[in-house]
């Protein structure tokens, strides 16, 4: 349990830097740690005490495995992280070239 | 920006063919082994990377060629849909059309996902690559004029 | 036959990965081609609509028996809204043949374009929950790329914004696969149904995850509290982009999802009923209160979009038939007409090169298609009578006082006048000003731009005088599968 919990604080800090950062790349950063979170939560919530890795090698009947579905999950959740990121770098040097700053104050044409 | 130091180059030279192959290595036996496209693709992808930072970005363009980077990445979501299009033969969507069952530690079986994983590592390899490439293009100057060339 | 139902996800992902060859070898036939993709994929929904086939069907991905593998669902309500998604894609495709030669590079964008269409349509038929996830996450990051098309000042801000708030959504939607996944073991919408544990003692894990979803597809959707980044979004991205964007994407990505989580999975329990209408009415309010001071047109009708979205929320999680069929009544009429009205902003922008009310005026003369087809679209929404918008805030504001929720009923009425004063607005600012030669003669738009909104026009009055046989045949039957609740998924398992 305490597990989770860490991890739900780990998700909290992702959240405040995305939140309360000025700088866009800060919130970039933000953002990949709400995403760690969330794939660690994935992989505990398949986690058992005691079990191997999920990997069959030995022919020994019985044998405990962890849950292999989240891990193949966590993967493509990874895989779209990663795309995300990229494509968050790459709208932040546009900005970067328009505005000349990665300060969100600063950024403003719009008022949303 | 002409690269590294020489010991970083002579390194990389020795290196960057070790890592390509531990790459291949991982996609082949992806089906019988932890791993599988995306890993493997993903090593490919950094030895290339590996090789632009050792050597520069003029040194890598010559070696390898930006239309190799954006063909392989189409063609590598082709193949992967087109594979579980002709599973339609054998009536479904994905359908494992060429062995019903996998053997363990036999690297010609598990039926399509060997085929699988190499589309998806010639997809990851180019779209992780082309990222790279894509994102080094940018220069933070932070004045119109290049940005309007680039468009 | 049956089979055809992957091609509603395979076709679009196809012609995404062609475009790219083709783009090095041709110049032009990319418009053709997307046409072609398009008119085949509405066909195609069209007749799974018409003429449905043993419904519920339950494709299973590479031949596995149901519990495990990846399964697909098509049933009434799904089939529901596959039609709505090709239909506003087709129209937004055809629209883009003339409006998009404003920008370079043609195939980039309908390759972006066909991404966001086969996410779409793998949102509307996956049974899946992390299926779903993945072909949101799909959406997500096609329509980012879409609103940032121009690379310009304002883009580049506002698909930052969105992105932003996009992906924290995605992080909680993620967040509660996992709890439901921790607790049932399973990731199939019909398995799930039968193993979410029941009874008094689960209510606060229900309620926690509901939460979780509700933040995240509440983010997607644009409820209000989340609504920050669409005001933004939609009015930076070009016109048949926004059209898609506040026609079907907050849509399916967001509404389509958590009623399927909440009706199918949870069977709707009173709080979480009592919470969505809440979120409903505030965004009902609000977005309209907004949009009065605007006078930026899209910016204008991103605001009713987010009031719009509130009806549609209102109406289904009344959980009462009569609310679930107006709201999804109102779902598809409010794809249609606020496709149209943001289309038109598009044509106005593109023969006068801005969209602020205030410097424009007298188009009436100028642009007779695009003056008439906004005041359909104008009139609809505001819910003038003999036209589509009526009959589903009609049936809302019933069901609404039916179920003696006299509050949210009178706030209805209320929203539905200050939206067509807001509209009054726009048309005389727009069409019918006479303003002393400030603006140049300008043209009316292309043919293909002019086809498009004609169509979406002459759609919105024939589902106004239609509107009692698509209640009965293609509504009713749609609001079945959610008033089947968690039962309804439970009996799938079986076949």
């Amino acid at each position: 349990m305490i597990l989770f919990l860490m991890d739900i604080v780990l998700f909290l800090i992702g959240l405040y830097a995305v939140v309360a950062h000025r700088n866009l790349i800060k919130k970039v950063i933000g953002f990949g740690i709400i995403e760690y979170a969330v794939n660690l939560f994935f992989v505990l919530a398949g986690y058992k005490t005691g079990a191997d890795a999920p990997i069959f090698e030995k022919n020994i009947p019985g044998m405990i495995f962890v849950d292999p579905l989240p891990q193949a999950l966590v993967l493509t959740s990874i895989v779209i992280g990663l795309g995300v990121t990229a494509l968050m770098v790459a709208l932040c040097i546009r900005i970067y070239q328009h505005y000349g700053t990665f300060d969100v104050n600063r950024i403003k044409d719009l008022k949303g | 920006m002409k690269g590294m130091s020489l010991i970083v180059k002579r390194i990389t030279r020795y290196t960057v063919g070790l890592i390509l192959l531990f790459g291949i290595y991982i996609v082949l036996h992806g089906h019988i082994t932890p791993g599988g496209g995306f890993a493997g693709g993903v090593i490919i992808a950094l030895s290339f990377i590996h090789l632009m930072l050792a050597f520069g970005r003029e040194e890598a363009d010559k070696s390898i060629k930006e239309n190799i980077i954006s063909f392989g990445e189409p063609v590598g979501g082709l193949m992967f849909l087109s594979i579980a299009l002709i599973g339609l033969a054998g009536g479904v969507f994905f359908f494992n059309f060429f062995a019903s069952k996998g053997e363990p530690f036999s690297i010609l079986s598990a039926g399509i996902i060997p085929l699988c994983n190499i589309a998806i590592a010639l997809k990851v390899a180019s779209g992780l690559f082309g990222v790279f490439v894509v994102l080094s293009l940018f220069r933070l100057s932070g004045d119109k004029k290049t940005d309007e060339i680039k468009k | 036959m049956m089979n055809a139902i992957i091609l509603f996800v395979a076709l679009p992902l196809f012609a995404a990965f062609l475009l790219p060859i083709m783009g090095k070898f041709f110049k032009r036939g990319f418009d053709t081609f997307i046409f072609l993709v398009v008119l085949f994929l509405i066909f195609l929904s069209l007749y799974m609509l018409i003429k449905p086939p043993a419904m519920p069907y339950v494709y299973k991905m590479g031949g596995w028996p149901l519990p495990f593998g990846i399964t697909w669902l098509l049933d009434s309500l799904s089939v529901f809204m596959l039609f709505v998604v090709n239909l506003i894609t087709f129209f937004a495709a055809v629209y883009s043949i003339d409006y998009m030669k404003q920008y370079t590079c043609k195939w980039k964008y309908y390759c972006l374009l066909m991404l966001l269409l086969a996410g779409l349509n793998g949102v509307a038929l996956s049974a899946d929950l992390f299926n779903v996830f993945i072909f949101l996450e799909i959406t997500s990051i096609a329509s980012y790329a879409l609103v940032a098309y121009g690379t310009g000042r304002e883009e580049t801000e506002a698909s930052f914004k969105y992105m932003v708030l996009g992906s924290v959504a995605s992080a909680f939607i993620l967040l509660g696969i996992a709890v439901i996944y921790a607790k049932t073991s399973t990731l199939n919408m019909f398995d799930m149904a039968r193993a979410m544990p029941q009874g008094a003692d689960s209510l606060k894990l229900k309620l926690f995850i509901a939460t979780l979803f509700i933040t995240g597809f509440g983010l997607k959707a644009a409820l209000v509290p989340f609504h920050s980044w669409l005001p933004d979004a939609h009015p930076s991205a070009p016109a048949p982009i926004s059209a898609m964007l506040s026609g079907v994407v907050i849509k399916v990505i967001g509404v389509y999802a958590l009623i399927r989580i909440m009706f199918n999975i949870f069977s709707l329990n009173p709080v979480i009923s009592e919470l969505l209408l809440a979120l409903g009415g505030l965004s009902m309010f609000v977005g309209v209160v907004l949009a009065i001071g605007q006078w930026d047109f899209k910016r204008l009708l991103a605001y009713h979009s987010i009031s719009q979205i509130g009806y549609v929320v209102c109406g289904i999680a009344l959980g009462t038939p009569l609310g679930i069929a107006g709201g999804l009544f109102h779902l598809l009429n409010h794809s249609v007409f606020k496709s149209l009205l943001f289309l038109n902003a598009g044509s106005v922008e593109y023969a006068c090169g801005t969209r602020e009310l205030k410097k424009l005026g007298n188009l009436k003369e100028d642009m007779p298609h695009t003056s008439w087809t906004s005041m359909v679209a104008s009139l609809s929404i505001a819910g003038v009578p003999p036209l589509c918008g009526f009959w589903s805030k009609f049936i809302i504001i019933v069901a609404l006082f039916q179920a003696n929720r006299f509050f949210y009923g009178s706030l209805a009425i209320l929203v539905g006048l200050i939206t067509l004063g807001s509209f009054l607005k726009v048309q005389r600012y727009i069409f019918y000003r006479k303003l002393s030669g400030s603006l140049l003669k300008v043209k009316e738009a292309p043919v293909f731009m002019c086809l498009s909104m004609a169509g979406l026009a002459i759609l919105c009055v024939l589902i106004g005088i239609f509107f009692k046989p698509i209640l009965d045949n293609v509504l009713i039957p749609a609001s079945q599968s959610l008033l089947g609740g968690r039962e309804y998924f439970i009996t799938l398992l079986g076949i």
